[in-house]
C-alpha cells in the first residue's frame, strides 16, 4: 500500500434501477419498438451470424391497422387464427376465473399470464402436438390450446380428489405427458437444460419429435440457462429455447438480469445460435419465429433461441402486489398492445371477425370456464370436499415403496 | 470366471447394459474418445459408437439434466462425474429435479438415470479428491445410493442400478479401483489379483439393490461399513482378536435394517465406520436405526468411526482417515462398556 496521488476517478459499484417506480407516471417513450415488416426472414438452414438483425431487432408482422405486413407473415388461414384468437381469450377466462377462486379460498395460490396469452398459444400452433414442450408456470396457454381439459387443470389448481397430482403440487405446477407438457417444477431454470436431453434422446432414436423450452427473463441469469445453451449447441439438440421476457422477475426489472446491456435474444449469438427476437404480443409474428425455429429443428438444423418481448401484464402471483415496485397501469400503456386485441383486429381488419362475434366470443368462453369449473369443484376444493388419501403421500417416491415408507405410512395411522 | 479389477468390473457392467438396452446411453467428462480419467469407459466408444458412449461439456449440472430430459423421453443414461467432490453443481438437478420427478408428476415422468462418481479418499486427493458425500443423497427422498466394495459387487449392482427405474447415485471408492485396500498404508498396495471378489462373471448378472451383505460373521459385536472402510474393519477384526460380524452395506438408501437388526440384536454391540464427516453423516442415521430397532438388545451404546469434521487434508491424510488402529480402539472400547 503506497499513499501515492491518483488520477484516476474512485471506482463506483452500479446498480441498475427500472426508469419508473410507484408514483411515477408511466412512460415508455425510452422503449425503440421498430416497425412491422421491416425484418428479412432467412431461410431455416441460416447461420447463426445471420441471424444477428434478428436478434438485436424485433421481428414484428401485424401493424397499427391489423394488417399483416413483411416477410414474416406466416399466412394463416383464418380457421387457425380464429382457433389462436378462441385459446388465447378461454386462457384468460381461466385466469380470471382462478384468480377469484384463490379470493374465495378455493385454493392457496395461482399465477396468470395476462397480456402473454400469444406466447404459449400461438407457440403451441406452430409446434406438432406430439413435440414435448417444457414450460414454466406461465404456459398455461399451452395446455389451453392443445385443448386439454379445463376441468383437469381445475383439479390440480384445487388439489382434489381429481388431482392426477393428488395434493402434492401447488397450484399451477401441471403436468400431462399425453398433452406433451412436461412436469413443472417450483426450481426457476431447470426443465431449460432438461429439454435439450429430451431433444438429444429424440435424435438419437432417429424420432421426428422436438422439444421446445421456456424460461422468463429473470430465469436466464440461472446457470441452467448456460447449459442449456451449450449442450443445444454442441449437439445440435432439436430444440426451440424460448425466453419470455416479460420486463419483470417478481419485483426486479430484466436490468438486473442482464438485459441493460444487450438483449437476451443475443445471447444465443455467443453459442453459434440463431437468434430471434420478436413482438411477444404479435400473434402471428411469434407463430412464424417458431414456426421457422421448429422447421430448422426438425431438419436438424439444430437448436434456436427466441427472445418473446413482451409485459407481465398482472402480479407475479396471488401473493403478489406490483403497485408496491412499479407504477400503477403501466401495463395499459405498454406500446405492443395487447396479444388478444390484435389478433382480433387483424381478424376484423381482412374481414373474418367482427365486434359482435367476439363479444359472442367472450361470453362463451366465460361459459365454457363455468362449466369446467362446476365439473372441478364437484370433486372438491382445497380442504374441502374429496381430496386424495393421505396415504397416497407415500406412492411414487420410488417405483416401489421401500420399508421405511411403509413404516412411516403406518405410523400415519392411514 | 476371469478375475478384474473394479475398474474392469465396471466396466464390463457398462458393456453388459449397452449391448442388453440400445436405450443406455454412457456420457460425462473425458468418458468416450479417452476412456475416463480412471478407465472405466475405456473402449466403449469404440465399440458401441460415438452416440451411444461420448464426451460432456464440463459442466455437471448440465450432464445431469440432460440424463434427467434423456430419462423423460424413455432411455437410460448412465452418466459420470469425475469425481464425488465435483458432483454439487448438480445437485439442484438430482435433488429438485431427478429424484422428484415421479413423485410430482404422479408418476407420468420419471427419471432411471444412474449416476457415477469415484468417491472417498486414502489416495493423497486432498480437498477436492476425498470426499465421501454419500450422506447428503440418503437425506434425499427419491434417491437410491449405492456403493460397492470389491469388483464382483461392483459390476451386479451397477447393472441393478442401470436396471433400475429410480434415480440411483453410484459411489465408487477409487482407492478400492485397482485393489482392495485396509487402511495399512505403510504396506505394499496389492492389487485385486485372485482375491475370490475379483472373480467376475462375463456375463450378465445382478447384486441386488437394498441388501446388505455379512462379509464376516461373528458373535460379539456388529460393524457396519461400506466401500473401504470393509477392508478397513475387516483387518481391524482380524488385529483386534473380536470375533465381530462385517456387514457391508452395499446399498445405503433404502438401508437393508432386517441384516442389520440380526446381526445387532445377536451380538448385543454396533460400531458404525465410514470415512464421511462425523457430524450429520450416514453413520448418525444408522446409530439412531440400531437403537431405535435393538435398545434392548443393546450391551452397549452404539460406537462410531469417521472421518473428522474437517475438510479433507492433504498433508495429514492418515491423521484424517479411519484406520484400523482407530476401528480396532472402537472394537475395545465397546466390549469394554
Amino acid at each position: 500500500m503506497t499513499d501515492a496521488p491518483r488520477n484516476l476517478p474512485r471506482l463506483a459499484l452500479y446498480i441498475p434501477e427500472p426508469a419508473r417506480r410507484p408514483g411515477d407516471a408511466p412512460d415508455f417513450s425510452g422503449l425503440a419498438i421498430p416497425e412491422p415488416g421491416a425484418l428479412p426472414r432467412p431461410d431455416i438452414d441460416a447461420p447463426a451470424e445471420a441471424t444477428r438483425e434478428l436478434a438485436y431487432g424485433l421481428i414484428r408482422v401485424l401493424d397499427g391497422d391489423g394488417r399483416a405486413v413483411g416477410p414474416w407473415d406466416p399466412r394463416l388461414d383464418p380457421q387457425t387464427l380464429r382457433r389462436g384468437l378462441r385459446a388465447m381469450v378461454l386462457t384468460r377466462a381461466y385466469d380470471e376465473r382462478m384468480v377469484r377462486a384463490q379470493r374465495q379460498g378455493k385454493t392457496s395460490f395461482y399465477m396468470k399470464c395476462t397480456g402473454e396469452e400469444a406466447v404459449a398459444v400461438a407457440q403451441a400452433l406452430a409446434l406438432n402436438r406430439e413435440d414435448m414442450c417444457f414450460p414454466t408456470y406461465r404456459q398455461q396457454g399451452l395446455l389451453v390450446a392443445r385443448d386439454w381439459p379445463l376441468a383437469d387443470m381445475m383439479c390440480q389448481v384445487y388439489s382434489n380428489a381429481g388431482d392426477r397430482l393428488k395434493g402434492r403440487q401447488m397450484p399451477v405446477f401441471y403436468s400431462s405427458k399425453e398433452a406433451g407438457f412436461f412436469s413443472i417444477s417450483g426450481n426457476l431454470g431447470t426443465q431449460y437444460s432438461q429439454a435439450v436431453g429430451w431433444a438429444m434422446a429424440s435424435a438419437y432414436k432417429g424420432d421426428d419429435r422436438i422439444a421446445a423450452a421456456w424460461v422468463g427473463d429473470g430465469a436466464t441469469a440461472e446457470g441452467d440457462f448456460h447449459h442449456a445453451l451449450t449442450f443445444a449447441s454442441v449437439y445440435r439438440a432439436p430444440v426451440v429455447l424460448n425466453v419470455v421476457n416479460n420486463q419483470w422477475a417478481i419485483s426486479s426489472f430484466q436490468g438486473i438480469a442482464g438485459g441493460e446491456a444487450t438483449t437476451f435474444a443475443a445471447r444465443g449469438l455467443g453459442f453459434g445460435m440463431p437468434a430471434l427476437r420478436v413482438d411477444g404480443n404479435d400473434f402471428l409474428a411469434v407463430y412464424a419465429a417458431t414456426r421457422w425455429a421448429a422447421d430448422r429443428a426438425r431438419t436438424n438444423g439444430g437448436p434456436t433461441l427466441i427472445e418473446l418481448f413482451t409485459y407481465r401484464a398482472s402480479a407475479h402471483s396471488t401473493s403478489d402486489d406490483p403497485s408496491k415496485y412499479r407504477p400503477a397501469g403501466e401495463e395499459s400503456l405498454w406500446p405492443l398492445g395487447d396479444p388478444i386485441d390484435r389478433l382480433r383486429d387483424h381478424l376484423v381488419a381482412i374481414g373474418e371477425w367482427s365486434a359482435e362475434r367476439h363479444a359472442a366470443l367472450e361470453e362463451e368462453m366465460r361459459e365454457e370456464v363455468r362449466r369446467a369449473g362446476q365439473e372441478a369443484e364437484a370433486l372438491g376444493t382445497l380442504g374441502t370436499g374429496p381430496a386424495h388419501s393421505p396415504a397416497t403421500m407415500f406412492d411414487d417416491v420410488f417405483k416401489e415403496m421401500p420399508w421405511h415408507l411403509r413404516r412411516q405410512r403406518q405410523e400415519l395411522g392411514v | 470366471m476371469p478375475a478384474m479389477t473394479m475398474v474392469q468390473a465396471i466396466n464390463s457392467a457398462l458393456d453388459v447394459m449397452l449391448s442388453e438396452d440400445p436405450d443406455v446411453l454412457v456420457f460425462g467428462e473425458d468418458v468416450g474418445f479417452f476412456g475416463g480419467v480412471f478407465r472405466c469407459t475405456q473402449g466403449l466408444q469404440g465399440k458401441y459408437g460415438k452416440r451411444r458412449v461420448f464426451d460432456t461439456p464440463i459442466a455437471e449440472a448440465g450432464i445431469v439434466a440432460t440424463a434427467v430430459g434423456m430419462g423423460a423421453y424413455g432411455l437410460r443414461p448412465v452418466v459420470e462425474i469425475q469425481f464425488a467432490d465435483y458432483i454439487y453443481p448438480a445437485t439442484d438437478q438430482l435433488i429438485s429435479e431427478a429424484a422428484r420427478l415421479r413423485y410430482r408428476s404422479g408418476g407420468e415422468f420419471t427419471a432411471p438415470l444412474t449416476v457415477r462418481t469415484p468417491y472417498g479418499g486414502g489416495i493423497f486427493g486432498g480437498q477436492t479428491h476425498s470426499q465421501s458425500p454419500e450422506a447428503i443423497f440418503a437425506h434425499v427422498c427419491g434417491l437410491k445410493t449405492v456403493i460397492p466394495s470389491n469388483p464382483y459387487d461392483a459390476k451386479g449392482l451397477l447393472i441393478s442400478a442401470i436396471e433400475d427405474d429410480d434415480p440411483v447415485i453410484f459411489l465408487e471408492p477409487k482407492r478400492l479401483y485397482h485393489g482392495p485396500f485396509d487402511g495399512h498404508h505403510d504396506r505394499p498396495v496389492r492389487p485385486w489379483g485372485d482375491d475370490p471378489r475379483a472373480q467376475v462373471p462375463d456375463g450378465h448378472y445382478r447384486v441386488p439393490l437394498g441388501q446388505a451383505a455379512v462379509v464376516r460373521p461373528g458373535a460379539d459385536v456388529t460393524i457396519l461399513a461400506y466401500g473401504t472402510m470393509v477392508h478397513v474393519a475387516l483387518a481391524a477384526v482380524e488385529e483386534s482378536g473380536i470375533d465381530a460380524e462385517v456387514i457391508d452395506l452395499r446399498t445405503i438408501m433404502p438401508v437393508d435394517m432386517e441384516t442389520i437388526t440380526a446381526s445387532v440384536k445377536k451380538t448385543g454391540r454396533c460400531v458404525v465406520v465410514h470415512e464421511a464427516t462425523r457430524t450429520g453423516g450416514f453413520g448418525g442415521e444408522l446409530a439412531a436405526l440400531v437403537q431405535e430397532a435393538c435398545f434392548y438388545h443393546l450391551e452397549a451404546p452404539v460406537q462410531r468411526v469417521t472421518g473428522w469434521d474437517t475438510p479433507y487434508p492433504h498433508a495429514l491424510e492418515w491423521h484424517y482417515f479411519p484406520g484400523p488402529a482407530r476401528v480396532a480402539a472402537s472394537l475395545a472400547r465397546v466390549m469394554e462398556d
